[in-house]
């Protein structure tokens, strides 16, 4: 037996409503496992989240998972044009929208920070011209 | 009784209780297998069988079943001598049956001229249900969104699928239950001795049936029997011609009936942000989005199973949106504010829940993790070798379901894929 069941989903950066594809499945199993509700939910936004930024931000790109016996590990991989200042991204309430967009209630600034709040480990890599890897690990009670 | 019979019976109920199979109208087409929303149907031997423990009670199978082999479970008309005192309780929906019905006093009349006693508004209910809503959000001890627990295939849902939300739900009574536990108190207060009063629930669909058979957050059920609103509707119709005298005993405000529209239950809360989603696949949708941390924005949020809400249930005779229609009509007729828990000197706390609603683990592959991880490995080996196209051949509504029917034992290990087969023999 292998260690981890390994998924690997095309995240559509054209196709809006295709968001939240790669988390449905991934929670639909972490339920068929038996992973406590609460961890599900972790996982669930953190992933829901980051598959949300890759079709806004980056044109969509992939999402790799690998669920092991305690925790599960997801690579968010783009090729967008990158994180200029990661730092600064990572602040909560800081945003690329502009302003009437957040006067609309988008662009709340939240979006990393709440990855990084639900996960246990959280790692960016990015590259300005060639993309982003997001790293998360949510390790399981 | 050990856990193993009490699992059996709980089945057994449930079989008894939400829907049945004519074994000779099933053609064993998989029209039903390919729509059930927790994927608790398989063709197996040409006809149709539900894994109880997965089915919510939705009716989407009697709803699509173009052979109308899938027979929604209710008590018969007959069991109205089951009881000396019998009091009725009519939902929303039932008086949208009706063409041209411009007074809600006709149905009401003539339920009393059938026979029975008394006559309690689910809508009544609903509105008291209301109160103890906007009473319950205004203490803020559960987490927004709050999630309506009046659709009783909605709340199974959960308790099956949404560990995660359970949290959400409104710890309240539904209507049917509140008006059935008022009703039969006040009789037993009138002097009615207990056993002679035998409270019926004309229902317009399974889930009902099941839920107040089994009981949902109570801790015995209040209502006797469940009758369906076709064999109402069938018995209703010649008396109601032939009334004379016709008392009025309606009591129904606006926001009572609107319970049986979709967003009546949320219009009642009067909050700003609220949702109403109807249909089972739309109300899925928004429990996905509540569960990947969305919707925080919103103060409550009613789903029904059915579309268009109760109007749309599976026992009713009438179209959903036609019954829709109808009510509307009647909505205009009706004062807004009438039922108030003051009248009743009751508090709140006599609309919430007895008891806790359960967990149930269906979709769990094993107890033990470490097994489950096993058999969700092997399911994902034998589904490189499918050919994901869920075509239903092998009797399981997709290919993962053939697979995960292959590991949990449901058909033998070796149960080959008939299309991969069929394509193997072509290709010969």
């Amino acid at each position: 037996m292998s260690e981890s069941i390994h998924l690997v989903f095309n995240v559509d950066g054209n196709n809006f409503a295709s968001a939240g594809t790669a988390s449905e499945e991934v929670k639909s199993k972490l339920k068929m496992i038996g992973i406590s509700s609460a961890d599900i939910r972790r996982v669930a936004i953190a992933m829901y989240e980051g598959e949300i930024n890759m079709v806004i931000h980056a044109g969509g790109g992939e999402a790799i998972v690998d669920i092991f016996l305690d925790r599960i590990e997801i690579l968010l991989a783009d090729h967008g044009k990158g994180i200029e200042d990661i730092e600064q991204a990572m602040q909560p309430g800081w945003s690329t929208a502009p302003d009437d967009i957040r006067a609309l209630g988008f662009g709340a600034g939240m979006g990393l920070p709440n990855m990084k709040k639900y996960t246990d480990e959280f790692r960016i890599d990015s590259t300005v011209g060639v993309g982003t890897n997001v790293y998360m690990t949510i390790k399981f009670n | 009784m050990g856990k193993e019979d009490k699992v059996k019976l709980v089945l057994n109920e449930k079989a008894l209780h939400t829907v049945m199979l004519d074994p000779d109208k099933c053609m064993g087409c998989i029209t039903c297998m390919r729509r059930c929303p927790t994927e608790a149907i398989r063709v197996r031997n040409g006809k149709a069988s539900v894994a109880y423990e997965k089915c919510i009670g939705c009716g989407e199978c009697v709803r699509l079943c173009p052979h109308h082999a899938k027979i929604p479970s209710h008590d018969s008309w007959d069991c109205l001598n089951d009881f000396k005192y019998k009091i009725v309780l009519p939902p929303p929906s039932l008086y949208g049956q009706f063409t041209n019905l411009t007074d809600i006093n006709i149905v009401l009349n003539g339920l009393l001229a059938l026979g029975f006693d008394e006559v309690y508004e689910v809508g009544k209910g609903a509105d008291y249900v209301s109160e103890a809503t906007n009473i319950i959000m205004n203490r803020g001890t559960i987490p927004k969104p709050i999630l309506s627990t009046a659709c009783p295939a909605i709340s199974e849902l959960i308790m099956m699928s949404y560990h995660n939300l359970k949290d959400h739900l409104l710890n309240l009574l539904a209507p049917v239950d509140v008006a059935a536990k008022i009703a039969k108190q006040n009789a037993i207060k009138r002097g009615i001795p207990e056993e002679d009063i035998g409270v019926y629930f004309i229902s317009p669909c399974p889930a009902k049936v099941f839920a107040l058979k089994m009981g949902v957050g109570v801790e015995k059920p209040y209502v006797d029997r469940v009758l369906s609103t076709s064999d109402a509707y069938m018995h209703l119709l010649p008396v109601m011609k032939d009334l004379t005298d016709i008392k009025p005993i309606c009591s129904l405000s606006s926001h009572g009936l609107g319970w049986g529209i979709s967003r009546g239950e949320a219009n009642a809360t009067y909050k700003e942000s609220t949702i109403a989603a109807d249909g089972i696949d739309n109300c899925k949708q928004i429990l996905d989005m509540l569960e990947d941390g969305g919707l925080q924005d919103i103060d409550f949020i009613e789903l029904n199973a059915c579309t268009g809400g109760c109007v749309g249930g599976v026992m009713n005779v009438e179209n959903p949106f036609v019954t829709r229609g109808r009510l509307h009509t009647l909505i205009k007729k009706l004062p807004r504010n009438i039922n108030n828990i003051a009248d009743l000197n009751k508090t709140t706390d006599y609309f919430c829940w007895e008891q806790d609603l359960t967990l149930k683990d269906v979709f769990k592959l094993d107890d033990n993790r470490i097994v489950a991880m096993q058999k969700m490995m092997e399911i994902e080996s034998i589904m490189e070798e499918l050919p994901k196209v869920d075509c239903g051949l092998c009797g399981a509504p997709s290919c993962r379901a053939f697979a995960e029917d292959l590991i949990n034992g449901v058909l033998p290990r070796d149960t080959k894929c008939p299309r991969k087969e069929a394509m193997e023999k072509n290709s010969k």
